[in-house]
């Protein structure tokens, strides 16, 4: 039976520094961050930049030089390290799972640590292992070697997540698994996070990664410092500078598609027919019908072939020859690039849109698809101007401010 | 009187040379291993500390097992005191060796992993670290316990106990009836007892090391 689980707690950054003895440069020099409660946050930046020294500042697996850390309400920079790391959930590249334990063993570590009951830890582990999509009757007892990386990865997801952390800190955890299973371990967590509300940092190179998972993404650039700090859509539309330009990289209009799903646009009837429907009637749809294509579906409702007035006649009235085979289908959660894609390897013009067991729910067609992408473009760049005019509105106070400032303190002096 | 008719003669004497040495190499293994463990446990962290720990322990081994034994006989006296120091000596090298090469050898990210879901340092070291550093450390104690079966058999040179005796007396009365007979039943008595010891590693090593890092 799951229990209420612990929801994500608001992380503050206070100036937050890292100098290394004997390095005339700080490593993260002055990263000031506010992360809501229960949003992901990506920070994203090239190799070297401190993207991930800022990571493990807030565990303190490195300690600060200078600055503030805060988690919930509580001041976390003085605190027992090994008590906070115990309420921060961690998971690194390549998992992390200890070898010489199971599986079980792996995802009770902290629960064990924390002085949780033997059954509540047994309990947990079961929870966790169906969590994160294993079977925990056939995994429970497996040792890491026995797994595929991207099983690996998520088992190391459920021991971060075993002693329920209000947070989450994910250091470049889908690095090392092959694409596919990265595209897999993403759709995941996003479906993870809809269920458990937690604050993830999560720390990746990878732009595209970070627009799919992000809620806010921040571009860092050497020494951490925040080029831009802002949704997927408005770094996008209208990244600040060359910096972030050159990170999001070609083809903004393109990667905007991965940040909207099918379920968001409008999904039409098409006509359809089923494979067990006399011959006669089939014939009777494609001739009479407004369209003169139709989609026949399998014994099970899933879509099987297009069909165009003629195809049958071709065929000299043989379904199993006539028409053309559908390649590809997208379910409503995939993405409009996703959808895009199936469109044009289907050269039908349109997609077939499947629900959970495959079956036929509906079409997303080319126009469609353009029109969205055209509103969404639009409303971004609206969106965007109206926030660069907050920027500089808020910018022209600060800089007011500091001038008074200035002046009542040269006021003071003299 | 041919090496079968002297055994059987001998036998109660035997066995005792015999128990007395296999109890000698395994306390002593004992020792060694828990010094040497701590030893490594101590120094791995440390560039030149672990290096300097491996260096001193290989240092001791280039004595010749007979003139440590000889020179130890000053300090702590005759019979067993001199045996057990010398034994736990020579048996550290392997061990302290492997602990350190073991220890440093895991892999960072583990311990970097560890530390990240908030493992104390004495969690880390024995849940993390030592387990994983076992299988190494554990093939330096099989090492070590060979060494000791063939050293301890110098012990008798210091009136120590073990199977050296036999050694010693056949070579001290050479050309009598039995001397080779005692040589012999010596020396095969290490050899069995050696071997009866590395199967003793192998059972060892089947029950300590975790199935999910066994070769």
């Amino acid at each position: 039976m799951p229990e209420q689980t612990t929801t994500g707690a608001a992380i503050q950054l206070e100036d937050l520094t890292k100098r290394y003895p004997g390095s005339a440069v700080p490593a993260v020099d002055d990263v000031t961050m506010d992360i809501k409660a229960g949003e992901i946050v990506i920070l994203v930046g090239p190799s070297g930049c401190g993207k991930s020294t800022t990571l493990k500042m807030i565990n303190r697996l490195i300690e600060p030089t200078s600055g503030r850390i805060r988690i919930g309400d509580e001041d976390v920079t003085d605190m027992d390290p090994v008590r906070l790391r115990r309420k921060v959930g961690y998971a690194i590249q390549s998992s992390g799972l200890f070898p010489h334990m199971t599986v079980a063993q792996n995802i009770a570590l902290v629960p064990k640590m924390v002085g949780w009951s033997r059954a509540k830890i047994k309990n947990r582990v079961e929870e966790m292992l169906d969590l994160v999509g294993l079977d925990p009757r056939e995994f429970h007892g497996r040792y890491p070697r026995q797994l595929s990386g991207g099983q690996q990865q998520r088992v190391g997801v459920a021991r971060a997540l075993a002693a329920d952390p209000p947070v989450l800190l994910m250091d470049e955890p889908f690095g090392a698994v092959d694409p596919i299973t990265r595209d897999h371990l993403q759709d995941e967590l996003i479906r993870l996070q809809h269920e458990l509300h937690k604050t993830i940092v999560f720390v990746t190179h990878d732009f595209d990664e970070a627009i799919k998972l992000g809620d806010r993404i921040a571009v860092l650039r050497e020494r951490s410092h925040i080029a831009q700090f802002d949704t997927p859509e408005a770094i996008l539309t209208n990244p600040t500078d060359d910096f972030v330009s050159g990170f999001v990289g070609a083809g903004a209009a393109l990667k905007r598609l991965n940040l909207t799903r099918v379920r968001d646009v409008e999904i039409v009837d098409f006509p359809t027919a089923t494979i067990e429907d006399p011959l006669q009637s089939i014939f009777d749809k494609l001739r009479d019908g407004a369209s003169n294509e139709l989609l026949l579906l399998d014994r099970h409702n899933r879509p099987y072939k297009w069909l165009r007035r003629g195809d049958l006649t071709l065929a000299k009235g043989s379904l199993a020859r006539a028409g053309t085979l559908v390649h590809d289908t997208v379910t409503r959660d995939a993405t409009l690039r996703d959808a895009l894609e199936a469109v044009l390897t289907d050269n039908t013009g349109r997609v077939a849109v499947t629900g959970r067991r495959g079956e036929y729910t509906g079409v997303v067609d080319m126009e469609t698809l353009m029109n969205n992408v055209h509103e969404l473009l639009d409303a971004d760049r609206l969106d965007a101007i109206e926030h660069r005019h907050e920027l500089e509105e808020q910018r022209a106070h600060q800089t007011h401010r500091e001038q008074e400032g200035t002046d009542s303190a040269h006021g003071a002096s003299a | 009187m041919s090496f079968w008719e002297y055994v059987a003669g001998r036998h109660t004497q035997l066995l005792i040379d015999t128990y007395q040495h296999a109890s000698a190499v395994f306390q002593c293994m004992v020792l060694a291993t828990l010094i040497g463990v701590l030893i490594g446990v101590l120094t791995y962290r440390s560039e030149w500390v672990g290096n300097l720990a491996t260096t001193a322990t290989a240092t001791i081994l280039t004595i010749p097992s007979l003139a440590m034994i000889g020179l130890l006989i000053p300090i702590v006296g005759l019979g067993v005191a001199p045996t057990v120091v010398a034994l736990t000596l020579y048996g550290l090298l392997p061990i302290v060796r492997n602990a350190v090469v073991g220890l440093r050898g895991v892999d960072p990210t583990l311990v970097d992993a560890a530390k990240g879901i908030g493992m104390s340092r004495a969690a880390r070291l024995f849940k993390v670290e030592l387990p994983l550093a076992w299988p190494p450390i554990l093939t330096g104690i099989r090492v070590a316990t060979q060494m000791l079966m063939g050293i301890a058999a110098i012990a008798a040179f210091a009136s120590g106990p073990g199977l050296g005796n036999e050694i010693f007396r056949g070579i001290a009365s050479l050309g009598s009836a039995n001397a080779l007979n005692q040589v012999l039943a010596g020396t095969l008595g290490i050899v069995v007892l050696a071997l009866l010891f590395d199967a003793a590693y192998v059972l060892i090593g089947r029950l300590t090391i975790p199935r999910g890092i066994r070769a």
